[in-house]
């Protein structure tokens, strides 16, 4: 992987042997991009999932690849909605933006050496993989995959399999994993915070560091913060289904002609601490998207990233909301109106934040001498799902219309494009962005662009659809509509949506070609083909074992010095002492 | 300029036990205070644990017309309890004859602490074996439910702080972070005896 010639004074000795280098390593970039090959390989399999449900909706008497029996039941269609959704939001979402390209850079971006705690950065992707390989094995217990949804709404979740196929081991099996799931992503976020308080580069006050540093850096506290809580409620639900706990369970349930014998828990209980984690996860997968986004938007636009300071701050804020606001989840669980109104009004404020950072990322690129490379053209597409996405929460947030629409694909709409596809447009941005410094390699310009036209067009065509179909009136989560009379009419639109998701999910296969063939045969990458001022810009690609070859950089100045007047270069990496007139940014391969 | 100590000067670093202990980190080598924050961060995972496990004790307790039946206490939480926190005194006996720079002394309080621990973990046994005795288990009642899940999961912590106390006594003791790997087990010790305090209390008078 590492081709560049390593100096003898290298303090860090560079591990030998296939196992210790690619398999076990401490190597945070290592360990990036084995979190990267994992979620590569997770969102194969959620894609796979979602073009089968797509299938069945749009030709519900097809017979189908992966399918026991052919013809998809509706609870194998609600297995598959359970899996599809926990496989993309932990083990894509959570995995990618954070911890595969925030293990790589974060420590470059500071100009450390390591992340704070190599093994236990190591022992978190293990562990990882162990709750992947958990969740997936549910496939194959007897009964196939739970259905109770990637939120396991008790009573359903609780019961074990007297509520239908996959309720069994399938659903203890998804509760061991997501505990295994919760416990690293707390060792990894421990590891992101120490990292950023205590290794970053003299000079590097927190005040310069990239925006991406801040984003992850935020999201890290929040998964500290929400994973703790979805653990400690999982391991709750496990006793209520496996020790006969009724911590949500109410006395009195009548399951398939079965009086059950739990008393008195809540099933609101688990919704508050769900939520409590499911929300802050939402930030989870978009923060670090919007940290890459202002690092690209700035970098391609050749300006400085308009307030930098209100950016940093409304990362914090929203954050810090985001840990207010779960309740809007609940507004259909007959909690208080006042209750209602409170979570309604604070999820409504998470616009200012968030409208802070879009204006600003338009005032970056205001006019800026744009550049559209393919991780522009992402930043770009995220800013664009980021708004539409966000505009449907507005409606989304005030309680007499969700009372209308909770139910319905316009949710669906709503969270696939804002995170969902936001998040991944960021992925794809990452990706595209930082391929060069990862293999030393550029990736194909055209493939890419090509990638990203299908892929935008691609989501609107199959998300916009689903706003008016939801507005409509149709339920989500159902399997087949033949019973509803009113919903004949939108099959058509249903096929379109299909048509659309596969024309999609081809496009991927341009991203994975271009990915992949880069690797080996992409064009050499120079040190810093973007022109661009953060640290790991000023070291080879791919970088050295201690990522500077021993030469640990200073920092002098902020994170996006574009286009300084006065400076004979558009650009001023953040090394750059102050009156250094005999250094110059060099761009040598 | 030194380039690797990450924009915090030596005397930053954790003063700890004997300074000579404290180098600034070698070439690579993180510097010493990350384990400090390390642990610090992981403290605050912790907290938020066992106050997801409060919340959820205060809620279902406090339901209309609720199922719930107050559990009265093994008596013999009082000792465990005057055990744990004892060991926090002996941890500190202990701290203080390293700071003396006397070993001998350190490593007695130490085991000391350790010791102490194990007695606790055996007075919740015999705790939990009281209760079974009594026809008290998990599922008896949701009162019980949370006694267990809150003492068996802050023995379960315990235990990894015994494992830390253990790790130190049978570490070549002239390595240099041996310093660091004290303090921060004996922050873990201390927040464990606290947060028992504070869960003994809910179970005494939250009940």
């Amino acid at each position: 992987m590492n081709s560049a010639a390593h100096s003898s004074a290298d303090s860090g000795a560079r591990p030998r042997g296939f196992l210790r280098k690619y398999i076990f390593s401490t190597d945070h970039k290592v360990v990036g991009l084995q979190y990267l090959f994992l979620a590569l390989f997770a969102v194969t399999v959620g894609i796979v999932l979602s073009l089968l449900m797509r299938i069945h909706l749009a030709w519900p008497s097809l017979r189908l690849p992966f399918v026991h029996g052919g013809v998809m039941l509706p609870e194998q269609y609600l297995a598959f909605v359970t899996m599809h959704g926990t496989i993309m939001i932990f083990f894509v979402l959570t995995t990618a933006p954070q911890n595969a390209f925030g293990n790589y850079f974060l420590p470059i971006q500071i100009g450390a050496p390591e992340m704070a705690f190599p093994r236990l950065n190591s022992i978190s992707f293990w562990l990882t993989c162990i709750a992947f390989s958990c969740l997936l094995a549910a496939f194959f217990v007897p009964a196939g995959a739970p259905i109770s949804g990637w939120t396991a709404y008790t009573p359903l979740s609780g019961l074990g399999d007297v509520t239908g196929s996959g309720e069994g081991a399938g659903q203890t099996m998804w509760i061991v994993s997501i505990l295994i799931f919760c416990i690293a992503s707390m060792l990894s976020a421990v590891n992101f915070i120490s990292t950023t308080i205590d290794m970053r580069a003299p000079g590097m006050t927190l005040m310069r560091m990239p925006l991406t540093v801040w984003a992850w850096f935020v999201t890290a506290i929040l998964s500290l913060l929400a994973f703790c809580v979805l653990l400690a409620a999982g391991v709750l639900l496990l006793l209520d289904r496996n020790f006969g706990t009724s911590f949500f369970l109410p006395a009195g349930l009548v399951v398939n002609d079965q009086l059950q014998s739990h008393s008195g828990g809540s099933p609101l209980l688990w919704q508050h601490l769900f939520w409590f984690f499911g929300h802050p996860e939402v930030y989870i997968a978009i923060l670090p998207g919007m940290g890459v986004v202002s690092h690209v938007l700035a970098n391609f636009s050749r300006k400085p990233v308009f307030g930098y300071k209100a950016m940093a701050l409304a990362i914090c804020a929203i954050g810090f909301l985001g840990f207010l606001v779960w309740g809007h989840h609940m507004f259909v669980s007959g909690m208080s109106p006042y209750s209602s109104l409170t979570f309604s009004v604070l999820t409504m404020s998470i616009g200012v934040p968030s409208a802070v950072k879009t204006f600003n990322w338009i005032g970056t690129i205001w006019g800026g001498k744009i550049q559209f490379k393919p991780p522009m053209l992402f930043a770009i597409g995220f800013v664009s799902l980021f708004v539409t996405g966000g505009l449907s929460g507005i409606f989304l947030a005030q309680p007499a219309l969700d009372n209308m629409l909770h139910a319905t694909y316009y949710v669906v709409a709503h969270f696939h494009i804002v995170m969902g596809v936001a998040s991944v447009f960021g992925l794809f941005a990452a990706t595209y962005y930082w391929f060069p410094k990862m293999f030393g390699r550029m990736m194909n310009e055209r493939l890419a662009k090509a990638h990203f036209w299908l892929t935008f067009v691609g989501t609107y065509c199959i998300f916009m659809p689903m706003h008016f179909i939801g507005i409509v009136g149709e339920p989500r989560r159902y399997a087949e509509f033949s019973a509803l009379d009113y919903a004949a009419a939108l099959v058509p639109l249903h096929r379109f949506i299909t048509i659309a998701a596969f024309v999609t999910a081809a496009a991927q296969f341009l991203f994975f070609w271009n990915f992949f063939s880069s690797m080996q045969n992409g064009e050499k990458a120079a040190i810093n083909p973007w022109n661009a001022t953060t640290l790991e810009w000023i070291t080879a690609s791919p970088p050295p074992h201690d990522n500077f070859d021993g030469h640990y950089p200073s920092v002098y100045r902020g994170p996006y010095e574009y286009s300084v007047p006065g400076s004979t270069q558009d650009f001023i990496p953040q090394n750059l002492e102050e009156n250094d007139t005999e250094r110059r940014p060099s761009n040598a391969k | 300029m030194p380039n690797n100590l990450f924009g915090r000067d030596a005397e930053a670093l954790p003063s700890v036990g004997a300074p000579n202990a404290i180098a600034p980190a070698l070439s690579a080598d993180p510097p010493q205070r990350t384990y400090v924050t390390g642990m610090t961060v992981a403290l605050g995972g912790m907290l938020m644990f066992f106050m997801a496990l409060v919340s959820a004790y205060i809620v279902r307790k406090g339901f209309p017309n609720s199922d719930w039946r107050s559990l009265n206490v093994p008596r013999i939480l009082w000792l465990n309890t005057a055990t744990l926190l004892a060991s926090s005194v002996t941890l500190e006996f202990s701290r203080r004859r390293r700071a003396r720079v006397d070993e001998e002394g350190f490593r007695h309080w130490w085991e000391v602490t350790a010791i102490l621990g194990l007695f606790f973990i055996a007075g919740q046994a015999i705790a939990w074996k009281q209760l079974a005795a009594a026809g008290v288990y998990l599922a008896t009642n949701p009162s019980s439910s949370f006694f267990y899940v809150f003492t068996g999961a802050h023995a379960l912590h315990l235990l990894g702080g015994i494992c830390g106390l253990m790790t130190i006594m049978l570490r070549d003791t002239r390595r240099l972070a041996r310093a660091t790997a004290v303090e921060v087990v004996a922050m873990y010790w201390h927040f464990m005896d606290g947060l028992w305090v504070f869960l003994f209390l809910l179970l005494l008078l939250g009940r």
